[in-house]
């Protein structure tokens, strides 16, 4: 294999898995460090500037920090169960415990001077405040209408209050609202033309998918007072329209939305909740935890009952046919859903949630506004720039690709944000900004490292929930009340510190084994080179994780190469403890995305060359 | 030295030998020894020899004296047997430990200073009394403990750290062992476990006094140019006489070998060590050829290393003293004392 090249800033970005997970690419273990030290307000503004945020995430989000974590492969066959960082209630505890008035003073302040430039947004969801956010303190005026009277989007209407607090949603949305954002709630844009015709420098579309999926099947109509779209129902349930629903629910649907309304309906008078699911458990689109969830508030979970008809006595729904199925697999490992043959299974029940699905609709933009429309009705968008064929258009958030979640329209708020910046300062908005990277040794002594590099042997420590028969009583009162300062101290020591990398210096290296003989993870080898699957097999401990790079060395005095399988690595900094040369060093990777600004355009390329 | 415990963590796919205990399980504390000295990675052979042969730890003694060397057995089989003896006296408590119970494995894990200085009268005899144990030599050719004195294995002629030229003559321990009569005597570099790793299961399955003399560079005093003990000499001056495989009969290990006649050796119980020759003519089973051999090479200032002289058909202390079967420590009042009648006898006949 030839010699890695760790100058690109994509090697040692991929060995901080949580980091190249996060579609905003937060530097995580950073953050998590600082909530061990106790210095919220630090970890706070790391989230804020890179996920926008970090309270309504560090309760929502999506995480897929989480299955990435190496801490979750490193424990595996090493105990009960491998679990990773709680990466994301962590984020919670810096959010909680930050000092609100001195964020405050922190934050950027909105624009001295504007630059003259007019850009909308609409809808007031995470992406276009994300928009807004990147753009407005530039000394853009930028402009968020919002159908409904305040900003949140989704985060507020659909986000039931017992898993987010409204005074978060506030605060947070607050916090973009203060940069001088032009904010028009109760407003809704239902002409794209119209809205081309205000001349807007540039316009942003982050209004959502906002269409819940309808199950036409019959007895549909004919019980209609009874069979709600749970995405509707949902946001009615916020704006209290709805306070109670019948004692015996059905929610049809597997997404983290039908969790949502099986929750909710349990606090307003559903006793008897089932979520009824077409395919397998396993299968089901919902979070894992947000099953977990629903499972401990008494939610029984059914599976392969694909529905069949709504039952109704004089107009009133009574219950519900399901045909049963298993699944089978085809020769090309497709599944398919095939009826059992036993008879149709019947649920009674007083009210039907369907959460099967939601839908973009874009009723709203005329089809000869100049943005082209392709598969499946949608707009057809460049996934880098998030540009329509329109070129003043840009889209982002479930509005561009469909139906994602919170983070993912975070991070399309940020690249719709550096094109709109370059495209409005003429430059080519397909070249996009490098990211700003610093890689510095953590060496403080012989033996001392300005990170804590004894790895904790602690399995994942569990988020305290409020007493059940508490919670169920009201649909604000939130559930989880997030790590104490001693779970989160110790939660927060279980992090690997993968952005400490090892960097390995060949010229210095006398080939003395130390570093191999110490490794707990047997990740070093010094061997004869050969092509990758060769190595791969040979090396100390196989590594057969292959979306894990192997670190080669280039030749060393011997002839060999050093090799580090980077898969399981604790980044422990043992093998630089041990070297008698210095040849392993542990440097700090830190990696930030670059957002609009003077960092994204041409010319400060040239100026740091 | 290091901090930190180094963590209980392993890799997923470490697995288990047919004792039950993984790699890790037969390491012992940190190493508070310099970074990078060659005695760690002599301690990690010890610990894959012992893994790989399915050792129970608990079956172990490791015995040592004073100094950096004899600092070491409390970094590998922490479940073992220890004892760390007054400076050079480990060969004599090992002899009396072996004496009382046989059934153990032996492990004399001792350096130049402990074994070529002080202990060079107590190495002599346990060799020649051909005690069934393995001896370990860590041999660096410094006292590193007080800073970096040469000890009595440092070659004529070589350096020390602070420039002064060695004026003596070196003590040959590998020398010494075959003159003696050791039925299995070999020399390893501790920077290049391949050899070394087998060497060591070798020098287990063998019956009778095992001595391997490991270099092992002093990275803190004996690692400069003009030092014959360094990284760079020994790798330089590295002359195999044999790579080697050891083959326990549970399953063979093969390695592709490019060329060269191979040697089976076939020890007591029925283990095989697979030798490749490396060195034209010479053979592992001819003593004084093996001691002609490393003269000739020693002269032109190379280091041989490799298996050098093993006895197939050897014997031990026990079997020369012709002991019974069952351990000395496990014989009661009943087996060790004849009775009145038996002593009335003996006296009778000194009358």
């Amino acid at each position: 294999m030839k010699p890695t090249d760790i100058r690109k800033p994509d090697y040692f970005h991929k060995v901080v898995d949580c980091q190249w997970a996060c579609p905003a690419h937060t530097p995580v273990p950073e953050y998590i460090r600082l909530i061990a030290a106790g210095r919220h307000d630090d970890a706070y503004l790391i989230n804020w500037k890179s996920n926008v945020f970090p309270g309504i995430l560090g309760r929502t989000c999506d995480r897929p920090c989480e299955p990435a974590c190496r801490r979750g492969r490193v424990e595996e066959n090493n105990g009960e169960k491998p679990e990773p960082v709680a990466i994301c209630r962590l984020k919670r505890v810096c959010a909680d415990n930050k000092d609100s008035d001195a964020i405050r003073a922190r934050m950027p302040k909105p624009a001295a001077k504007k630059n003259g430039k007019r850009i909308a947004c609409v809808g007031a969801g995470p992406a276009s405040l994300t928009v807004a956010r990147d753009l407005a303190p530039l000394g853009y005026h930028v402009t968020v209408f919002e159908a409904d009277a305040k900003g949140g989007g989704f985060m507020r209407t659909q986000v039931p209050r017992f898993r987010l607090p409204e005074e978060v949603i506030d605060e947070e949305v607050g916090y973009i609202l203060d940069l001088g954002v032009e904010f028009r709630g109760n407003t809704r844009i239902d002409s794209m033309k119209d809205l081309l015709a205000q001349n807007f420098d540039a316009i942003f579309v982050g209004s959502g998918a906002p269409r819940g999926r309808d199950l036409e099947i019959p007895g549909r109509r004919e019980a209609a007072a009874n069979i709600h779209i749970g995405l509707d129902w949902l946001a009615s349930v916020y704006f209290e329209h709805i306070k109670k629903i019948g004692r015996r629910v059905i929610v049809l649907g597997g997404g983290n939305t039908a969790m949502d309304c099986c929750r909710s309906s349990r606090r307003l008078g559903g006793e008897d909740v089932k979520v009824i699911v077409r395919s397998g458990f396993e299968e089901m689109k919902a979070s894992p935890w947000e099953k977990e969830d629903a499972q401990h508030e008494g939610i029984p979970i059914l599976n392969y009952l694909v529905p069949k008809s709504f039952v109704h006595e004089n107009g009133k729904l009574t219950g519900m046919t399901f045909e049963k199925v298993r699944a089978e697999h085809d020769a090309k490992g497709r599944r398919k859903l095939v009826p059992t043959g036993e008879p149709d299974a019947f649920f009674e029940c007083d009210d039907v949630l369907i959460a099967v699905g939601q839908e973009n609709a874009f009723p709203w933009i005329e089809r000869d506004a100049g943005i082209d429309f392709g598969e499946w009705d949608m707009p057809v968008v460049d996934k880098v720039t998030m540009q329509s064929s329109n070129r003043q258009v840009f889209f982002g958030g479930d509005a561009a690709f469909g139906p994602k979640n919170i983070i993912w329209a975070v991070a399309h708020g940020h690249d719709a944000a550096v094109s709109i910046d370059k495209w409005l300062s003429g430059e080519d908005i397909h070249e996009r900004p490098e990211p700003g990277v610093s890689l510095i040794s953590q060496k403080m002594g012989i033996h001392e490292w300005s990170y804590d590099n004894d790895i904790s042997n602690d399995v994942r420590y569990v988020v305290p929930w409020r007493d059940k028969a508490q919670t169920l009583k009201s649909i604000k009162t939130e559930v989880e009340l997030g790590f104490d300062a001693t779970s989160a101290f110790a939660e927060a020591q279980r992090c690997l510190n993968c952005d400490v990398q090892t960097v390995f210096s060949k010229d210095v290296c006398i080939e003395c084994d130390a570093c191999v003989d110490i490794c707990p993870m047997d990740c070093i080898t010094f061997t004869n080179n050969g092509d990758e699957a060769e190595l791969r097999a040979h090396l100390s401990a196989p590594a057969m994780n292959l979306a894990q790079a192997l670190y080669v060395s280039d030749s060393l005095k011997t002839g060999r190469v050093m090799v580090k399988d980077e898969d399981v690595c604790l980044h422990c900094g043992l093998c630089a403890e041990r070297c008698p040369t210095g040849a392993w060093d542990m440097r700090k990777f830190f990696l930030e995305m670059t957002h609009a600004g003077p960092g994204c355009h041409k010319h400060a390329k040239k100026e740091a060359a | 030295m290091t901090y930190i415990v180094k963590p209980k963590l392993h890799h997923p796919s470490l697995g288990c030998n047919a004792a039950g205990f993984t790699r890790r399980d037969y390491e012992g504390a940190v190493s508070t020894l310099c970074a990078g000295c060659g005695h760690d990675s002599i301690s990690a052979a010890i610990i894959q020899a012992c893994w790989e042969l399915d050792i129970q730890p608990h079956r172990v003694a490791k015995l040592s004296g004073i100094g950096c060397s004899s600092k070491t057995p409390t970094y590998f089989l922490s479940a073992s047997h220890g004892f760390n003896t007054v400076h050079g006296r480990m060969p004599s408590v090992l002899t009396g430990a072996n004496l009382a119970n046989k059934e153990l494995l032996y492990l004399g894990v001792s350096g130049d200073g402990d074994s070529a200085s002080i202990g060079i009268g107590q190495f002599v005899h346990a060799i020649r009394r051909g005690v069934n144990m393995v001896y370990i030599v860590e041999n660096n050719g410094v006292y590193g403990l007080t800073k970096g004195q040469f000890s009595a294995t440092a070659d004529l002629g070589s350096k020390s750290k602070k420039g002064v030229t060695n004026t003596d003559n070196p003590l040959d321990m590998v020398g010494m062992a075959l003159q003696l009569g050791a039925s299995f005597v070999a020399r390893g570099f501790s920077g290049d476990k391949s050899q070394l790793v087998p060497l060591i299961k070798a020098a287990i399955k063998h019956k009778g006094a095992a001595f391997i003399d490991v270099i092992s560079p002093c990275v803190a005093f004996n690692n400069h140019p003009g030092s014959t003990k360094s990284y760079d000499y020994v790798r330089e001056h590295n002359e195999a006489a044999n790579r080697l495989d050891f083959i326990d009969g549970r399953e063979e290990i093969t390695v592709d070998y490019a060329e060269g006649e191979l040697i089976d050796v076939t020890q007591h119980d029925g283990n095989v060590i697979r030798l490749r020759k490396l060195a034209g003519s010479y053979s592992p089973h001819d003593r004084v050829a093996a001691m002609n051999y490393l003269h000739e090479r020693s002269a032109k200032g190379e280091v041989v290393t490799g298996l050098l002289y093993v006895d197939e058909d050897s014997h031990d202390l026990h079997g020369h003293m012709n002991t019974v079967s069952a351990p000395l420590n496990r014989l009661g009042a009943k087996e060790l004392s004849p009775g009145t009648v038996a002593l009335a006898k003996i006296n009778a006949a000194l009358r």
